[in-house]
This record gives structure tokens, C-alpha cells and sequence, in this order.
């Protein structure tokens, strides 16, 4: 199918449908929503050649974004490639935020891939408006549009340098037939591509102005706090509300139940205000008394053991090539580790948080979600009403990393907006957010390899045991998902003839769910660690012994079009070794660690160098590479990657979240501790640059960091450490 | 009744005493611009100027504050527009929710020390969290305002 499909209605054109994923849909605007823009171009102030540009008369030219902002840039991204392609002036360029609707295809902003699967989309996008523009303007001056170019928002004509520009256009644009095929620019003459564009929305952000999904306010809004139960699925037995009912701007206190699905409402007590201090007040003036269910058990710490054990013993087989047995049995060396990593929260700086107004059969929900279908599908379901009726405003989102992906706080906001038939703002208080997560897993790890007489590796053995984050979906599972494995466990880079993956059961006790970077942290962890103490054992450097590893140059071909190639893991990882510099002379108590990692299909390399003088680390300088194909926009890149940077030492030094019966025992910033401005090291970002499609970048760059730094340790104290925080090795 | 004076405006508004201003801000005077981090003064979203001093407006109450001078996100382009301007030149933000209170806790740093060393950038930044990890950025854009307003100055 042409994604490009063309509806014309009284000379103007107005045409949806987008491919994602290579999947490609498209779908005629329906009658009953086709009224109100096809009158604003009927009258010829805006032209819109699809569903993503709107072109006015006086030249503006607003470009719609379907993905969630959170900060990864994607506003600018998205609509500097339509611009680039449309060759219009980015001046002239505002950004709207698109509703959740399906029209726009996939808009869940999420696994890194909001470039990847809609670059060439937007691409077609902006030179179809393009192509539409020249052609207007051919027939404007009745001349061959052979001899027309475009340029900074005006068409001109080469033979006489005549210019019309695009506002001037509208109504012979509106005429022209959308083409099949515009002709797309050429990589050279891109003018926004690949120049690091500055974010659209950075003004509004050093303004306070941007409105977030806490910043909205609607007539008659009562303000709504809940109290979950601490412990995972349990439920309220009874509850007194005096105490709260006292509390100056209170209004009411009602229950709402848990729903089983797994972005379902985790029920409670909800407390109903006039402002958000009354509703925080009321909420810990409650009297609760709970059934804590099926869960009231969990002892993360415990838990950690028995996954210990599971992976000690052998568990179900996921990869095995060759014969790992006979290798270790054959070995002249062998090396066995176990690595251990606890539950972690994205603690977002905006805490969840949605508002919501029922009213004559239709829903409105304002919200910063990473995943809007599925909210807009979720709450028609809770509601039994048609999608039609639901419409979800995408707010800015204060940080995402995976948490807003769930769209469980919103079905809240509705549930409460039903029961009390007023229009309510749900927010989560920070302790809610840490202790009522959806949480990355905590994991247990256990490796061992053989080396032959000239250290080369014969075997591999890697065994992990994770709550799954299927577990959020098919409770009783009990094992990981090849999504899973597939990020950096049956995929290691390495060339090795006998390797073995085995994975140990694992339930859940927690609600598990994305993370930024997901199990790549923990795969990355134990894989880039292990490698450092084989390099260690077979007395090698460990730069050339990783390079070793990764072997000669081959591709790993794959049904998605994006192939894995060793050469450029091997060239980011000795890119970063020069920028670090990799082997120079450090002082006393100094030492340099190394990772790599492919995910999201991007290549990332990080050298880390740190101190520990008296026990104490600092990280003095971070040298990160990427290779994530066309580097859409440089400086995005480089800020996320320098914010992965961040994000992996917080996890590194601080990330623990631990559960006792039950109840998770961390609450705010103050346990739950964040990188601050004073550890920021020298943060160093190379991209390499390539013509290859673009992939992910937001999450990337996060793995490596943790791994590096033990390695670094390692090699500043000859100290190896097989388990985070570290603060819990007194190091920080 | 309280007044609140904010950004040089006065508001009315009617609220319990020991309300958080962070709350009578957002909620009553409607500047949305200070942000809810944690409610309890470690993560510097909620940061405002009272009378030229930052403090955490989540722990404040507003009987505190009353006929004080309160400046927040929304009168900071009165008091240092190249601040602004620089933040966004450097592509300072990400998400962009902590940079209301990063930019007051800069803009209070600067109106003391026109010279920041990094070592003062650490003293006066460090209550502010950023999840999004844009404090190298942050480090650049405080010493570049530095720079350009010492500039302006030189010439005046
Ligand atoms: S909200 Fe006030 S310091 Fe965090
Ligand atoms: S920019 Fe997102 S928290 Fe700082």
C-alpha cells in the first residue's frame, strides 16, 4: 500500500497514514472528524498535504509530533527531517503535540526506536509537501518544473531567480495530486539532518512554561491523592477517615478496587481536595488496614539468595553451541563468577500524574505517557465505551525512562473522575512513585569459561534468573522472554565455539516492567565484567584481549534489515581507547575500565577512569562512543548520551530497591539517592557518523557505564566487585 | 486571607498558613512553572528566590514568606534573560521538569559570585537533582552567563 494515500475533498488534500515498523497503515479520515480542519482549508489560510504538516498563508509552518517528548529530543528530531525534506525555513517551524489516535500509527514512545521506524516516514512526509510546492508554483508561472528548486521556504525558478514563497502557494497546492513517490534529498544537501539542531522546545524549558502532565488545570478539578497498599496486590480491608476529613480543603474519601490487567489500578483509598496539599495531608492522616495478599512474603534479600541458588544449579536451555562440558573438561584455566544486581525505579523527576474529565458519554484525559494507544484502549475498556470517545492529551513528560510507558496511573484518574463525577488530577506523591512501581528486576548471575594454554576462550557458560517482565502479563511464568535473552545474553559479540545460556526460574512478587535499557543493564554487566577477568587471567591487556574476542570481521545477517556488524563494535570500542587514551601513565591509585555493548541496534563503547584514594572513588572522566547509523540530530546524541552517563552512574553508586514482607523499603531521593552535580565527571561523546539507517539511541548508552566502572576499580585497586550498589561497598 | 508577592505581583489567596508555598504557587497563584520533586527538600525542583535567597519552596510555608519578595521561573527573564538564552543555546535541557529550579539556584549563585569556580558551581548546584544527568551542561551554561554578563558589564 502507498502510505501516502490521498483524500481530496473541494480541491484540498489531506492525506494519513504512516508506515512503523514496516508495518504500514493507512486510513481515510473519518466523516464525522473531517469537518472542522477541511473548513479551515477551504478557506485558504492552511494547507495541509498530510496529517503531518499544516502550512498557513503567512508562511508558519506547524509539524505535528506523534511521539511523546521526555526529553530524548524526539520533537525536534521528528519534524527537522520533515523540514529538511520540505526544505522549509525552521524559523518558521512550531511544533504541535499529536493526540493518541491510531491515524498517526505506533506512537508508543519506547525501546528506542521513535527515529529508527519513523525517519524514512518523515522523510516522504516533507518531500511530498515539497514536491506538491514546486509544483504549484510550476503552474502558478505556467513554466516546466524541470528548472524549479527549493530553498529556505520559497520555490524559485533557476532561469530567472523569480520566488514564491511557500505561504503564497496554498491554493494551487491544494489542487496538485499528492505523488507516489517524491524524490527524496540527497544526504549532502541536508540542512537540518545531522547538524545538531537545537531542541524546539529549549526556550520554553529555561521559561517554566511547558505544560506537564501536573500543570494542567481544568474548571472544577478536584485535586486526588491515593494511598495504595505497601504491599504488591494487596487490598484495603477497612479504613477510617476522620482524621482526613478534619484536614482543611478535603472534600472526600472513597475506595476504589484493584483491576487485574496488567496496567490496571492498583485500587486504594483515595483522598478528594480542593488542592494537592490537602490531598498529600489527608492521605497520611489515614487509617488503613490491609490485606496484604499474596505477596506480603517477599524479602527481596532472600529472594536474591534463592536466585543465587537457581543459578548455581543448571536451568533451562536457551542457546548452546558446541559443548561447553567438554571445554571446561579440556580447560588449561577456568574462570566462575556470580554477579548480583537489585531492583531499581526510574524515579522520573516528574512523578506520575494524570487529570481526567467524563462528560456526556466521552472521556478526556490530559497525562505525560509514554504510551497513548494503550491508555486511550485501557480506559475505553475501563469505561465500556468506544475509542472514539477517548481522547488522551499528551502532555511534556518530566523524564519517562520506561515508567510512563504503563499507563496504570491514568485508568486511576478516570476511575476516580467516574466515581465522584467531577473532573480530578491524580498525582502521585514521590514516595508513591518508589515504593508502587513498576520495577526493573533484581537478578542473579553466574558465568564460567575456559581458557586454553594461550588464553584463548573455548567455552561459556551464562546462566541468569530475573523476575520477567512477562510476569507484568502471564503472572506465573516463572521465566524470562527471548526479548530478554536478547539483550546481550544470546547475543554476546564475541566469537567463542562453545557457549551455553541457561536461565533459572524466577517469580515475580514486585509488578516488573521496562527500564531504560531494560535487561541489557544487567546482561552488560556480568558479560563486560566476566570478559575483564579472562583478559585478567590470561594475563592480557584488556583492550586488545576484547578485540581478540570479537574476532575477525563478520556480519550477523537479521529478518529486521538491521545487521549486526562486528567491525563497528571493534572500531567505537578502539575510537573511545583513543579519546580516553587508553594506556597512557596514571597516577597512584587511578585506574581505566572498559565496556561495550550492542542494543536498541547501536554500538556504544565506554571507557571510565577513576581514583579510589582512602576508599573512596570519583570518577574523573567518561569517553563514550556511539554508532547509531545517520545521526539524525548530533546534539541530541550527545546529550543523551551524556545523560546515559549519568543514569548509569546513579544505578552504579546508588540504585538499590529492596522489598520486606513485601513492602518496598525505600520512599524518596534520600534513599533512593540520584547522581549529583559535584560527581559529574568530564563526560566525552563521539558519534560515529554513517550512512547506515538510524537506530536507537535514549537507552544505549546506559549499560556500558556500570561494568566500566568496576573495571575501572579493578584496575585502580586490583579490588573486583560482582555486585552493585556501591554504596554498599562503602565506596561512595 | 495571605499576600503573596511573586514576581513582583501581588496575590490573594486563601489558603492554611502552614501551607507549603510550593503549593499556593502551583495550585493557587497558578504559576506552573515550580515543580513537585519529592515534598521534602532534597531534590531542588521546588526552588524559588525569596528576597534573592533560594529556598525549598515544598518545605516553606507561606506564613513565612508573606510580604517577602518570592521570584520564581516566571520572573526570572526580568532579572537575568541572558541566563535563559544561554540555557537554551547550550541545549541545556532535556526533559526540561528540574530546570526551573536549576535555573533559580543558578541565578542566585550568579547574583552573588560573578565568577563562579567550579567548585562554587558544586556548592550551590548540588541540592538539585537532574535525572535527565544534564549537570555538565549546567556547569557550562552558569560559566558562559558568567562570562557574557561580566562582558556587559565591562562595557556599561
Ligand atoms: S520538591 Fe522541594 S526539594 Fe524536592
Ligand atoms: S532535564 Fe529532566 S530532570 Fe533535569
Amino acid at each position: 500500500m502507498n502510505p501516502i494515500q490521498k483524500i481530496t475533498r473541494r480541491g484540498f488534500i489531506r492525506s494519513v497514514g504512516l508506515a512503523s515498523g514496516g508495518l504500514i497503515i493507512a486510513c481515510n479520515v473519518p466523516s464525522s472528524t473531517e469537518k472542522s480542519p477541511m473548513k479551515r482549508a477551504f478557506n485558504g489560510k492552511t494547507f495541509e498535504p498530510n496529517l503531518f504538516i499544516q502550512l498557513k498563508d503567512n508562511g508558519d509552518l506547524i509539524l505535528i509530533a506523534s511521539r511523546s517528548e521526555m526529553g530524548q529530543g524526539i520533537r525536534t528530531a521528528l519534524t527537522s527531517v520533515i523540514a529538511d525534506e520540505m526544505d522549509a525555513d525552521w524559523n518558521l517551524v512550531s511544533v504541535e503535540q499529536a493526540i493518541g489516535h491510531p491515524k498517526y500509527g505506533n506512537q508508543n514512545t519506547d525501546g528506542s526506536r521513535s527515529v529508527r521506524t519513523l525517519y524514512e516516514t518523515m522523510r516522504k512526509m516533507g518531500a511530498t509537501a515539497r514536491a506538491m510546492l514546486i509544483t504549484a508554483a510550476a503552474n502558478k508561472w505556467n513554466v516546466d518544473q524541470s528548472t524549479l528548486i527549493t530553498e529556505n521556504h520559497y520555490v524559485i525558478d533557476t532561469t530567472n531567480n523569480k520566488k514564491l514563497f511557500y505561504g503564497d502557494l496554498l491554493h494551487e497546492a491544494a489542487e496538485i495530486a499528492i505523488p507516489e513517490n517524491p524524490i527524496l534529498k540527497d544526504r549532502k544537501d541536508f540542512k537540518y539532518i545531522g547538524k545538531g539542531l537545537k531542541s524546539i522546545d529549549g526556550a520554553g524549558f529555561a521559561s517554566g512554561k511547558p505544560k506537564y502532565g501536573m500543570d494542567i488545570k481544568i474548571p472544577e478539578m478536584k485535586y486526588v491523592a491515593i494511598t495504595r497498599c505497601p504491599v504488591t496486590f494487596g487490598t484495603v480491608k477497612s479504613f477510617d477517615k476522620t482524621k482526613t476529613m478534619a484536614i482543611n480543603g478535603v472534600v472526600d474519601v472513597i475506595e476504589i478496587p484493584r483491576i487485574a490487567k496488567p496496567f490496571g489500578v492498583l485500587g486504594g483509598v483515595v483522598v478528594i481536595a480542593n488542592n494537592t496539599w490537602a490531598a498529600f495531608k489527608g492521605k497520611e492522616a489515614l487509617e488503613i488496614v490491609w490485606d496484604n495478599g499474596n505477596n506480603k512474603g517477599y524479602n527481596s534479600d532472600a529472594y536474591a539468595k534463592m536466585i543465587t541458588d537457581n543459578v548455581h544449579k543448571k536451568g533451562k536451555e536457551i542457546r548452546n553451541d558446541g559443548n561447553v562440558h567438554k571445554a571446561f573438561k579440556n580447560a588449561a584455566h577456568i574462570v566462575e563468577s556470580t554477579y548480583n544486581l537489585p531492583h531499581l525505579v526510574h524515579a522520573p523527576m516528574e512523578v506520575p500524574n494524570a487529570t481526567a474529565i467524563i462528560k456526556d458519554g466521552k472521556c478526556e484525559v490530559w497525562a505525560p505517557t509514554q504510551d497513548p494507544q494503550t491508555a486511550r484502549k485501557e480506559i475505553a475498556d475501563y469505561l465500556e465505551i468506544d475509542e472514539e470517545n477517548v481522547i488522551v492529551n499528551i502532555t511534556f513528560l518530566g523524564g519517562g525512562f520506561g515508567r510512563k510507558s504503563k499507563p496504570d496511573f491514568m485508568v486511576e484518574a478516570v476511575a476516580v473522575a467516574k466515581a465522584i463525577n467531577a473532573p480530578v488530577q491524580v498525582i502521585w506523591t514521590r514516595e508513591d512513585d518508589i515504593q508502587h512501581s513498576y520495577y526493573h528486576a533484581v537478578s542473579a548471575q553466574y558465568m564460567k569459561a575456559s581458557l586454553d594454554d594461550n588464553g584463548n576462550v573455548t567455552g561459556w557458560l551464562h546462566r541468569v534468573a530475573y523476575p520477567s517482565i512477562t510476569s507484568t502479563f502471564a503472572p506465573d511464568t516463572g521465566y524470562a522472554a527471548g526479548f530478554e535473552f536478547g539483550m546481550g545474553l544470546t547475543n554476546i559479540p564475541y566469537q567463542i565455539d562453545n557457549v551455553r545460556c541457561e536461565n533459572g526460574k524466577a517469580l515475580a512478587h514486585v509488578r516488573i516492567g521496562w527500564f531504560r535499557s531494560v535487561i541489557n543493564i544487567i546482561q552488560s554487566f556480568s558479560v563486560n565484567i566476566f570478559v575483564d577477568e579472562l583478559a585478567a587471567k590470561a594475563g592480557k591487556d584488556s583492550l586488545q584481549f576484547r578485540l581478540d574476542l570479537i574476532g575477525k570481521d563478520h556480519i550477523v545477517e537479521s529478518d529486521s534489515g538491521y545487521h549486526f556488524d562486528n567491525a563497528k563494535l571493534k572500531n567505537v570500542l578502539k575510537t573511545a581507547a583513543k579519546n580516553a587514551d587508553y594506556g597512557k601513565k596514571l597516577p597512584e591509585g587511578h585506574g581505566m575500565g572498559i565496556a561495550i555493548h550492542y542494543s536498541f541496534l547501536t554500538y556504544v563503547a565506554s571507557i571510565v577512569e577513576v581514583s579510589v584514594i582512602d576508599g573512596k572513588l570519583k570518577i574523573h572522566k567518561i569517553s563514550s562512543v556511539i554508532d547509531c547509523g545517520t545521526a539524525v540530530n548530533t546534539d541530541t546524541i550527545k546529550s543523551q548520551m551524556e545523560g546515559a552517563a549519568i543514569f548509569g552512574m546513579s544505578l552504579a553508586y546508588y540504585g538499590k530497591i529492596t522489598a520486606k514482607e513485601g513492602a518496598i523499603e525505600q520512599s524518596n531521593y534520600h534513599d533512593y539517592q540520584m547522581l549529583r552535580i559535584h560527581q559529574t565527571p568530564d563526560i566525552n561523546v563521539e558519534i560515529i557518523s554513517s550512512h547506515e539507517k538510524p537506530t536507537g539511541v535514549g537507552e544505549p548508552g546506559v549499560p556500558p557505564i556500570a561494568p566500566a566502572i568496576i573495571n575501572a576499580i579493578y584496575n585502580a585497586t586490583g579490588k573486583r566487585y560482582y555486585s552493585l550498589p556501591l554504596s554498599d561497598h562503602g565506596l561512595v | 486571607m495571605i499576600t503573596l508577592t511573586i514576581n513582583s505581583k501581588k496575590h490573594q489567596i486563601d489558603v492554611d498558613s502552614n501551607m507549603p508555598l510550593l503549593w499556593a504557587i502551583r495550585d493557587f497563584a497558578e504559576l506552573t512553572g515550580t515543580k513537585y520533586g519529592c515534598g521534602t527538600g532534597v531534590c531542588g525542583s521546588c526552588t524559588v528566590l525569596i528576597d534573592g535567597d533560594p529556598i525549598r519552596s515544598c518545605l516553606t510555608p507561606v506564613s513565612e514568606v508573606e510580604g517577602k519578595s518570592i521570584l520564581t521561573i516566571e520572573g526570572v527573564e526580568n532579572e537575568n534573560k541572558v541566563l535563559q538564552e544561554v540555557w537554551e543555546e547550550l541545549n541545556v535541557p532535556q526533559c526540561g521538569y528540574c530546570q526551573s529550579g536549576q535555573i533559580i539556584s543558578a541565578l542566585a549563585l550568579l547574583n552573588k559570585n560573578t565568577n563562579p569556580t567550579d567548585k562554587d558551581i558544586d556548592a550551590a548546584m548540588s541540592g538539585n537533582i537532574c535525572r535527565c544527568g544534564t549537570y555538565k551542561r549546567i556547569r557550562s551554561a552558569i560559566h558562559k552567563t558568567a562570562e557574557l554578563n561580566n562582558a556587559k558589564t565591562e562595557i556599561e
